[in-house]
Order: C-alpha cells, then structure tokens, then sequence
C-alpha cells in the first residue's frame, strides 16, 4: 500500500492540450471513463481532452486511439525485470 | 520504475510540414491515418528496422507521409507504389519496403501494379487504407464505396447498375498465389485495434525475413468526407464497412516459406554500358562543360524518309564528341507513312528535358512538317528543307536553306541516304562543335556491318558536307 504513494506507481494519460485536436477517439476509448473533452480553448482553436486526474488503468487505450502522435503518452509502472 | 508508452517510429517534429504547428499533422481531427502511421512507426521502431526501410508515400491524404515517417522516404505519383517499391526491393535488397496507398491510389489508378507486383511476390508491405472515399480531392466515389453509399459523384447514393460494385481488395490479392500474408483489420473497437497492431507487425516481419508480399487492408473512416462525427465514422466501419469487407486473416503463408534470395542486381555503369551496346569507345563518357552551348535540333518528315536515322546520326556523333545527348522520337503508328520527327539536344551538361520546343536547327524533309515547325525555329537559327518542297515563306530572322538533299545522295551513290545529305550539310555549314571524326564514327556505326553502305554514306556525307560549307552565311 505504502507504494502507491510514490506518484509514478499509479498509472496516467499525460495530454499535451497543444496537441489535441477534440476529435474524442480516447474519451470513447477509456474503460474508465476518467477523460472528457474540457472547456477552454488550446492556441491552435480546439477545445482538449483532460485526464481527470485519478482513475487511470494504463490499458493504453487512449495511447493507440489517438492520432495526433505528439498529444498523448501513457505513464505507466515498468514491468519488474525477471 | 516508471515507463512511459509514447509514438515511435516517427519524427518528434515535422518541418517538413512548415507553418506554424510543426507538432500536428495535417490530417483532421478524427481521422486514422495517425493511428495507422503511430503503429507503423511503432513496429518498425520496436523492430530496429527504421534503416533499413523505405515508406512509400501514396496521392491522397497520406502524400504526406514522409513528413512523420523516421525511415527512408519517397513520394510517388498515383496508384505507382508498386512499381517504384518493386524497384526500391530489387535494387535494395535488404530493404524493408513499406507502401502506403488508399483506395484511389492502390484500387483505382494503381490496380494493376497492384496486382502485377502482388502475383510476382515483390517483397513490400502494403498497407491499403479503404475508407471508401476519396479524401484529399473532395470526397468523391472510390471503387470501395459502398453500394448506396452518397459521395460528392454519387449524390444518390452508389447505384451498382451504373458503377458496379465494391472492389474487395484483400479478396482479390489472395485469390493470387505468390503473396506470403493477407489481412482485413479496423480500429472499430479496441479488440480489432490490436489485431490491426498484429497484422501490422507481421507485414512488417515477412518484410524483416525477406520472405515477399504483404497485403494488410485497413478499413477507417473519413469523418470529415462523410460528414459525420468520431462515433458515427466508427460505426459506420462497424456496422457497414464490416459486413461489405470482412476483417480477418485471408492468408498467412509466413511459416512455410523460406527467405527469398534473388540474384543480387548489378547497376554497375559497366554492366549497364555492355546490355546497352555502349561498352565502345564511340560511347565515352560525356564531359561536363558547363559554358558550352546547348544546341536543341528537330528533324521531321514523312514516316521512311529517315528523319529518325538521321536524328541518332546526329546523336551518335555528339556522344562520340563526349557532348551529354538525348534523341525523342515522335512518330504515329505506322511503320511507313505518317508523319515522324524527331528531337536532339547536345550539351555540355546533363540534359533536363528531350523535347525540343524551340530548334536551333529544322531540319524538314516535307512541306507539312515545315510548316508545321517553322515557327519553332529560334531567331538565327537554321532552318532546312528539301529543294523539293519548293516555295516557301520563311519566318523572319531564320537562316533559311534549301537543301537538295536527294540529288547529293544519288550524286554521292546511295539515293536512299538523302537523310545522311542532311547530315552532311548540317556538318558543312556549321559542325556544332562536333569534330569531323565523330560524325564518321556516327555514320559507321548506323550502318555497322554494311561496309558498302558505310562506304556509300561516307561518299554523300563529304560531298554534301562540302555543299554545306558552300552555302555558309
């Protein structure tokens, strides 16, 4: 339990908001239902999509949906090596 | 420890892009060709294969596929993937080579390449994104467009009556023998995502293993021609695409067959020289020279009156003379008869374009093609005709001669060498910087093996080379 502590124990979409183009292929594609399109607009005219902050799974859904290749990177825990 | 799952396999920036967001692609928001591009660069990344391969970018929205693609990359005209991947692979033997086409690319224009390189087991991997439309110019019908289906050209919906049906690629290709693999995937649902990732993969291993054809259809959306929103686009592939284009694995031979090996391909200039009869010292190496003048000349006639000929003599002579040259025959389909001509352009430098637009040299044989070309001939260029055609108003500013070409020829001894009189006075008035001894070398070599004839052409060339000497302004 103490581990989940460390920040980088839990898993999480890192959205870059510049990058997002609101098309809502992760927001459809989360099981967990933690990312939905905000409110605010980027500096290229889109709204963007925003992690809720908890509750990610890092099934890496929303990762291989996306089709902008520099809006979203899935932080998730290393496999321990064998 | 912490790990974090990003795009690979392509560019971190896009400057190639230009403009202001050299982060984005240029694809709408919505579209797959972002999701196909990150699992492509993905395998290629976690397969170390990114030197070795070379991404084929089609026509359509994906023309721009080399502005993300970390790997080798070339741009191709429409539907030609197949043939300039065939060529990468055969000459780049360890070469992975990807080819990225559409509907209208690969289906359309491109199907019978397609086809061709399929049933030859060309190593490439093909990846065919059917969205059944097309995107880039407007969305019009593809061949894959759904019976019913409205598009900007089909506004009622597809009507088989009038343009038939649904072209099945995947089904076609493995109804061929030599293709090693041949899929059906979508990005519909996440399942069917990592079975697309799958078949990504193992395109991209048979191409790793040198083992030949992949063929990896995949079925996406075009939210933006298909006026629809992400969900709707998605199911739209779900619900109508999958049942007219079944997903599946049509074809996996990958187990059985073994690397191919072809006979190593030997583009040596020498190799090339020898299959080409140019492995002769009438051929040198043509010399950079940079301040010499690029001469443009066309001949032109009846169809047997040897305008051809008498372009490759000219031709021949100035690759004796080192000169860069090039000889474009235009001629109509019959072998006597017609019209021909023919353009050639000697320089001192590589020669961008065979065509000959403006003449420093006419050489007309006919009165139609005089007066066809006539006004083609730069200001104080020459313009040449046969003393037969008789009357004739030359454009102003034009160094106009009638030639009696025939009567040098039969003078000379060979009547039917009119063509090498025109040579001949060409040579006499002016030369083009083209030394006596090439032209000989050119007229021996056009009639290689006919001592009497060379002899004959000899005689009419120095006669009329004389004439032509006479006749200088």
């Amino acid at each position: 339990m103490s581990e989940q502590a460390q920040p980088f124990e839990l898993p999480y979409p890192a959205i870059d908001p510049l990058e997002c183009k609101a098309c809502g292929r992760c927001i459809a594609a989360c099981p967990k239902k933690v990312i939905a399109l905000g409110t605010k607009l980027n500096a290229r005219g889109y709204v963007f999509a925003e992690y809720a902050g908890a509750g990610c799974i890092g099934c890496l859904n929303c990762f291989y949906v996306c089709p902008e290749p520099n809006a979203i990177a899935v932080h998730v825990k290393a496999k321990e090596a064998k | 420890m912490e790990k974090v799952i990003e795009t690979r396999g392509l560019y971190k920036t896009f400057p190639r892009k230009g403009g202001s967001a050299l982060t984005a692609t240029h694809y709408c928001p919505g579209c797959e060709h972002g999701v196909l591009h990150k699992l492509i660069g993905e395998a290629l990344a976690d397969m170390e294969l990114q030197d070795r391969t070379v991404v084929i970018s089609p026509v359509g929205c994906a023309v721009f596929a080399y502005y993300y693609f970390d790997a080798g990359n070339v741009q191709v005209p429409h539907g030609r993937a197949a043939a300039v991947g065939t060529g990468i692979s055969r000459t780049k033997n360890n070469a992975v080579v990807v080819a990225y086409q559409g509907d209208g690319d690969l289906a359309s224009i491109g199907l019978n390449e397609t086809l061709q390189a399929a049933n030859r087991g060309e190593k490439i991997a093909v990846f065919f994104v059917n969205n059944t439309v097309y995107g880039m110019t407007g969305g019009q019908m593809a061949p894959t467009t759904l019976v019913g289906e409205k598009t900007e050209t089909s506004p009622d919906g597809r009507d088989p009556l009038q343009t038939g049906y649904p072209l099945h690629m995947a089904e076609l290709i493995s109804q061929l023998q030599a293709p090693v693999y041949v899929a059906r995937v979508s990005f519909s649902n996440m399942a069917k995502l990592k079975q697309a990732r799958q078949a990504i993969r193992k395109a991209l291993e048979i191409q790793r293993d040198g083992k030949g054809y992949a063929f990896v259809e995949v079925l996406m959306a075009c939210p933006t021609n298909q006026k629809m929103n992400v969900e709707a686009a998605t199911r739209f592939v779900a619900e109508q695409m999958e049942k007219e284009f079944p997903l599946g694995i049509l074809r996996d031979r990958s187990a059985d067959v073994r690397p191919l090996v072809r006979a190593e391909s030997d583009y040596r200039k020498e190799t090339l020289d020898r299959l080409l009869h140019l492995d002769t010292d009438r051929a040198p190496d043509a010399q950079l020279d940079r301040a010499a003048p690029t001469l443009q000349l066309k001949m032109a006639g009846f169809g047997g009156q040897g305008v051809l000929s008498m372009g490759v003599i000219l031709a021949r002579a100035a690759c004796a003379a080192g000169k860069f040259t090039s000889w474009y025959p235009s001629y109509g389909p019959e072998q006597r008869g017609g019209t021909a001509n023919c353009g050639v352009v000697i320089s001192g430098q590589p020669v961008g374009t065979p065509m000959v637009t403006e003449a420093d040299v006419l050489v007309a044989m006919n009165r139609p093609s005089l007066e066809k070309f006539a006004g083609e001939v730069k200001p104080g260029g020459w313009l040449l005709y046969a003393a037969e055609i008789g009357e004739f108003a030359a454009p102003a500013g034009v160094r106009t001669l009638a030639v009696p070409a025939l009567d040098l020829a039969k003078e000379g001894g060979n009547p039917r060498a009119a063509n090498v009189a025109m040579v001949g006075v060409l040579a006499g008035l002016d030369g083009f910087g083209l030394p006596d001894a090439a032209y000989r070398e050119a007229l021996a070599a056009n009639f290689a093996g006919k001592a009497k004839i060379v002899a004959q052409n000899e005689a009419v060339f120095a006669l009329a080379k004389r004439w032509g000497e006479a006749h200088r302004a």
